[in-house]
């Protein structure tokens, strides 16, 4: 790719807005240099960000926003996930795995963007909100680090 | 997304479609549950050909449905995954607690004969 991209969206925390940002992810990432697992990866990180703005952050609201930036540049792309509620108490305990404050979610939402994608970083304030900044590597610049 | 449940034997075999995320398994959950309620069932087969993506909701739809089953004395077993979802069920641990087999009919002997799985 020659020139950096970048998309922003802005929706309601509501369950069928997760397929959205997979699908904006799945369009960018198609045209980046990425394998296949690469793009099920990524696609599977942004379902579980979203998915956990629209649950955590907003305790299942319909009427919070979740803001999505999504970077395609050279050397990889950068999604990151924002939401403006109730924030994380314990980020540290969050990112262990099996660690869930509801039945039925296990705990694997931060295991897999954490082993998913090369970088995590989670900025959280309680009553505040949510920053979930993700960056997969391409390929192109996996090699250059080689 | 949709789901077809049959009755074999004591097994629902229960055939997903489309993609597991947080807003289908919201969708299924209280249908699967009927389902499993209403008929009389032992056993519970997910046959996922149909699934193009899951996450970890899709992981909490599948364990909630295992711990219901379990609970009755029943068991819960897995078949027709893509390579993609197969990867994301096994390293969620999913084939710690419940048996992956090739087809429906490899699954059904093992269950209904009453093996443990």
């Amino acid at each position: 790719m020659k020139h950096k991209n970048t998309v922003k969206l802005e929706f309601p925390s509501i369950p069928d807005n997760v397929a959205l940002a997979r699908v904006v992810v799945g369009t960018m990432l198609a045209n980046m240099d990425f394998t296949l697992t690469d793009v099920d990866d990524v696609k599977v990180a942004v379902s579980e960000a979203v998915s956990n703005a629209v649950l955590h952050g907003y305790q299942n609201r319909s009427n919070g926003l979740v803001y999505l930036t999504i970077t395609a540049e050279p050397e990889g792309l950068e999604i990151i996930v924002e939401d403006y509620g109730r924030g994380i108490h314990d980020v540290e305990k969050a990112l262990e795995p099996a660690f869930s404050t509801l039945p039925e979610r296990m705990g694997m939402g931060f295991v897999f963007m954490k082993s998913f994608m090369d970088k995590l970083e989670i900025d959280s304030q309680v009553g505040r909100g949510t920053r979930v900044r993700m960056f997969k590597a391409s390929l192109q610049a996996m090699r250059a680090v080689q | 997304m949709d789901l077809d449940a049959s009755l074999s034997g004591e097994t629902l075999v229960v055939r997903l479609y489309g993609e597991l995320d947080l807003r289908v398994s919201d969708h299924l959950r209280p249908r699967l549950d009927k389902e499993l309620d209403r008929q009389r069932v032992k056993h519970l087969l997910f046959n996922l050909r149909g699934v193009d993506f899951i996450d970890s909701s899709g992981i909490g739809f599948i364990l909630g449905r295992y711990k219901k089953v379990k609970a009755q004395g029943g068991t819960v077993a897995l078949t027709g995954p893509n390579r993609s979802v197969h990867r994301i069920l096994d390293l969620s641990g999913m084939y710690k607690v419940m048996s992956g087999f090739a087809n429906e009919s490899d699954a059904l002997k093992a269950l209904e004969g009453g093996k443990q799985v």
